[in-house]
């Protein structure tokens, strides 16, 4: 491999899926049936592309950077030049591979699942255009193209989740994750000029250099803090984080591979890879704004998933909390062990997805062999037992639900464990004791939701036996992503030992980059940082384990071997399990602030323009109609009698003039140019 | 004045093609007959443009604004037609003399 | 001593201006529209003999294949098919006349005593295309032009569509 294969490969991976696009709208009726094998089949071949350039740049190529840049706008001034260009470095491999891996099993599980749907060929085209948009955030290397593909991968993901939009929940679900995502982007647009003011450039590589040479935004540190902020705004749009989540769990109303590979596995990971590429600018306090951020919404989403009985809300929402994980992770410096869990929660929440998604095909048609159409087949509460009736789908979520809980011997265990440790080093190094935690209660609720959605879908028995009487295993095209999910849902595809991540390829592959910022508002530094972390490995996993453990062993006493009553519970509090379950009430709060806001000041604007500005219209109308009654008077005698005189005598010169008005242009152009020449001689 | 060729050779073409177009432009009848006298002048400044850029160093400024021309010329030949295919529809002639509502 | 280039400065000059009266002076427009293909082409050739290949190539592409059928179609949607004399009739010939013979002295004479700055080129610049130059000035200096004449070209092309277009189709029995 040579670096320009690398930059040829990394251009297909980025334009084949565009093809894939291209071909499927336009010539997707033709294809009917056909169009899933054309876009599985273009995914396959830039899975093969990444897996090239993933191994390679790993083995090979460890410390080296691939750039291809070019000058799309020169600007002429000022030096300041708009470039579009690709980049290769270790984070970029990894995420091509999670990108086309997720999407191309995504394709492969459509196939079966939305077969029949009328809309087929576009839901693939679609899936296209996703794909296209997010694999060229991942390939950026300025913030022009990211931006671009940023918006790119918001529209795709409109048009995905809007995919039944004959369903209103659907169209206007949609219509949220669209509206409530420019809400972040504003910020993040915002921040984005500030950089191009200071810098007339943006290019990652240029800013950063030019950051640490000194220069930042004004002369002042406190815009540079807010530069990052703003540009985080952009992530927390993405990656649903608080207080702009509540736009993914409504995302839900898409088919469920969508929800797999765009809800949990790449788009809303955008944010996250967002925060990682531009980490360099970010100041300590930036840094802290970020933490707490993500701590708060992995608590508060952590809450609500225990609360909800729709199989995917519980995983939409415990998807938003390991965002949350992730940020927060990134915040308090733990730089690789955030991206780790994004490349480990992608693999074992799109399994949850596809897995889920498969539970619902199932019961879907079974309730519809049943001729029963008022049974919801993605409550978890008309599941149970389902576990010897698809055991292939039951073997493989307990393994990503023993992956997200972090139990040994899986990958979401590694990486969640040194989530913890660098959110204990951090309490240790800056005194945020809440954040480690939060941290903590967050690992076990999450144990122990799982395991509720687990216990009650696929074990014990079913309320209503009968019900579920043919219900079988789905085709392999959706079982064969569970299995390869499953499997890279296991710590030897990361790390040889079982406990520790950081002898694994990933550490060495993606190591924290040195800060661009002052020393005086930069966070700590890596060496201390690792220093606390490797201090606290040891307590984070015993916590860890205890806490994970705990919480699955009340989600089994309550729910499998019913020794504690979860109705009693929730009797006993039930203005709590409401507050969960309506979802801390968010979209009631927005309801009645943002959107009454909004409404309402339209509403005052509307009454202000009826009354105020239409009764000054007319209250004018109607004094300017009595002024002219009485200036009519006054015209029609006084006025028009000289006007009548002055025509008469215009009149009569202008009969006489009238004659060179011929009516054609080229008398006309004739005087004209006569004219024109008049003026030569004269001024000559 | 010699015969070996200059600039003056290339202008003083460009100066004789400029007022025949000047002339059909006055003359003819034919709104289309009119553009073509049109492109003849537009021809003639673009000739300009090009000699003058050719004996000033062979800066490509104006090539450039030839180019602009050429494409005002194509803009202006779209719409035109487009108002006379209208007035023949109108007034069932294209002759410019004959559409003279303007005069009454 | 005259050497090829001139002579082939020549017969364009020949061509161009031949063509052209035959243009202004035809009394057959179809006559006048084919006369004015060659016009085009000795302009084109002009072009090539100021070293304009860019130029050239866009003249040839843009007035032979586009604005002269523009012109051949306008002249036969607008003409009675059957009315095999398609003839265009005349008018103030003589003062346009005057006119234009000003017009024509007025420039000689100024382009002959005018005293023009002239800049030396060399061969290697006479025989260098000018497309990359065209071109990188295109998105440098002449940018903000360039933008604003695809806006134009795009409204002129609406609006020619929008103008020509029928207000209701003609109805079928």
């Amino acid at each position: 491999m040579t670096e320009t294969l690398f930059l040829q490969f990394a251009t297909a991976i980025l334009f084949i899926p565009l093809i894939s696009f291209l071909v499927l709208i336009f010539f997707g009726k033709k294809l009917s049936d056909k169009s899933a094998i054309v876009g599985s089949g273009l995914i396959g071949s830039t899975l093969l592309l990444s897996l090239i350039i993933f191994f390679s740049k790993i083995n090979y190529f460890h410390n080296q950077t691939f750039e291809y840049t070019f000058t799309w706008v020169d600007f002429g001034y000022y030096d300041s030049k708009i470039n579009l260009g690709i980049m290769i470095d270790n984070m970029t491999a990894i995420m091509l591979v999670v990108v086309t891996l997720v999407s191309f099993l995504v394709h492969l599980f459509s196939i079966s699942y939305m077969k029949g749907d009328i809309r087929y060929s576009r839901y693939f085209a679609f899936l296209g255009i996703f794909s296209f948009s997010m694999l060229g955030i991942v390939l950026a290397d300025n913030f022009f193209m990211i931006y671009v593909f940023w918006e790119l991968v918001g529209l795709s993901s409109y048009l995905l989740i809007g995919h039944w939009y004959e369903k209103t929940s659907a169209a206007n679900a949609s219509k949220k994750a669209f509206i409530v995502n420019r809400v972040g982007d504003v910020g993040m647009f915002t921040g984005i000029m500030i950089l191009w003011s200071t810098f007339g450039t943006l290019d990652f590589e240029k800013i950063f250099s030019l950051m640490s040479l000194g220069v930042i935004p004004f002369e002042s540190t406190v815009w540079l803090t807010a530069a990052g902020l703003l540009i985080f705004c952009g992530a927390v749009g993405k990656s649903a984080q608080f207080p702009l989540h509540v736009w993914l769990p409504d995302a839900m109303e898409g088919p469920t591979p969508v929800s797999a590979l765009i809800h949990a596995a790449t788009m809303v990971a955008a944010g996250v890879y967002l925060i990682a590429r531009v980490f360099p600018i970010f100041t300590a306090d930036a840094l802290i704004v970020i933490a707490y951020i993500g701590a708060i919404t992995a608590f508060v989403s952590a809450t609500i998933a225990i609360a909800q009985y729709d199989i995917k809300k519980v995983l939409a929402y415990s998807t938003v909390s390991q965002l949350g994980y992730m940020v927060m992770s990134l915040g308090v410096g733990g730089f690789t062990s955030g991206f780790f869990h994004l490349v480990t929660h992608a693999a074992f929440k799109a399994g949850l997805f596809l897995g889920s998604g498969s539970v619902i095909f199932a019961m879907h048609h079974v309730l519809h062999h049943h001729n029963d159409h008022h049974t919801d087949p993605q409550d978890i509460r008309n599941m149970g037992g389902l576990k010897n009736k698809m055991p292939i789908t039951f073997w493989t979520f307990l393994i990503f639900t023993l992956a997200i809980s972090g139990v040994p011997l899986t990958s979401g265990f590694l990486s969640k464990d040194d989530i913890l440790a660098g959110t204990l080093a951090f309490s240790d190094l800056t005194g945020h004791t809440i954040i480690p935690i939060i941290a903590f209660t967050v690992a076990g609720m999450t144990a122990f939701y799982m395991f509720r959605v687990l216990i009650l879908t696929f074990m014990g028995s079913h309320a209503d036996s009968h019900r579920i009487d043919g219900i079988h295993e789905s085709p392999w095209q959706m079982t064969t992503p569970l299995i390869i999910f499953a499997a890279l849902s296991l710590f030897f595809f990361y790390s040889p030992n079982p406990t520790n991540a950081s002898e694994g390829w990933f550490y060495s592959a993606v190591v924290r980059p040195e800060t661009a910022v002052p020393e005086n508002v930069s966070a700590s530094s890596i060496e201390s940082f690792e220093e606390a972390v490797h201090h606290n490995h040891g307590k984070a996993i015993t916590l860890s384990l205890l806490i994970a453990g705990l919480g699955i062993l009340i989600s089994f006493a309550t729910y499998y071997w019913k020794k504690i009553s979860a109705d009693k519970i929730l009797n006993m509090f039930p203005k709590t399990f409401k507050f969960l379950n309506m979802k801390w009430y968010f979209d009631e709060l927005y309801d009645k602030t943002v959107v009454w806001f909004t409404m309402t000041t339209a509403k005052v604007l509307a009454w202000f323009d009826f009354k105020i500005i239409d009764g000054l219209v007319n209250g004018t109308a109607s004094v300017t109609k009595s002024t002219a009654f009485g200036s009519g008077k006054f015209d029609n005698v006084v006025v028009d009698g000289i006007v009548n005189l002055t025509a008469y005598t215009f009149g009569f010169f202008g009969l006489i003039i009238r004659t060179i008005q011929t009516g054609k242009v080229q008398t006309y152009l004739a005087f004209a140019i006569v004219g024109a020449l008049m003026i030569f001689f004269f001024f000559n | 004045m010699t015969f070996t060729v200059s600039l003056n050779h290339f202008i003083f073409v460009s100066a004789i093609l400029f007022s025949l177009g000047i002339y059909a432009v006055l003359t003819r009848r034919n709104a289309i007959m009119v553009l073509m006298g049109i492109e003849l002048i537009l021809n003639s400044a673009n000739i300009n443009f090009v000699a003058f850029s050719r004996y000033a160093g062979m800066d490509v400024n104006g090539h450039l604004a030839a180019i602009f021309v050429i494409f005002l010329a194509a803009c202006e030949a779209a719409v035109a037609l487009a108002i006379v295919l209208n007035i023949y529809k109108q007034f069932n002639t294209v002759n410019v003399d004959e559409v003279s509502t303007m005069k009454d | 001593m005259l050497n090829l280039y001139d002579y082939i400065f020549y017969f364009f000059a020949i061509v161009i201006l031949g063509s052209s009266f035959v243009v202004v002076f035809s009394r057959n427009i179809v006559h006048s529209a084919f006369a004015l293909l060659f016009t085009f082409f000795g302009v084109a050739g002009f072009y090539v003999l100021l070293s304009a290949d860019f130029l050239a190539i866009t003249q040839l592409l843009v007035y032979v294949g586009g604005i002269l059928v523009l012109l051949l179609f306008g002249v036969m949607l607008t003409n009675n098919i059957v009315n095999v004399e398609i003839k265009s009739g005349t008018m103030q010939t003589l003062p346009a006349s005057l006119i234009a013979a000003l017009i024509a002295g007025l420039l000689c004479g100024i382009f002959y005593v005018s005293n023009w700055y002239l800049v030396p080129t060399t061969p290697e610049l006479l025989n260098n295309t000018t497309a990359v130059a065209i071109g990188y000035a295109f998105i440098t200096t002449w940018i903000l032009p360039f933008e604003v004449a695809s806006v134009v070209l795009l409204v002129a092309m609406i609006g020619a569509v929008i103008i020509a277009r029928r207000e209701k189709a003609p109805e079928v029995e």
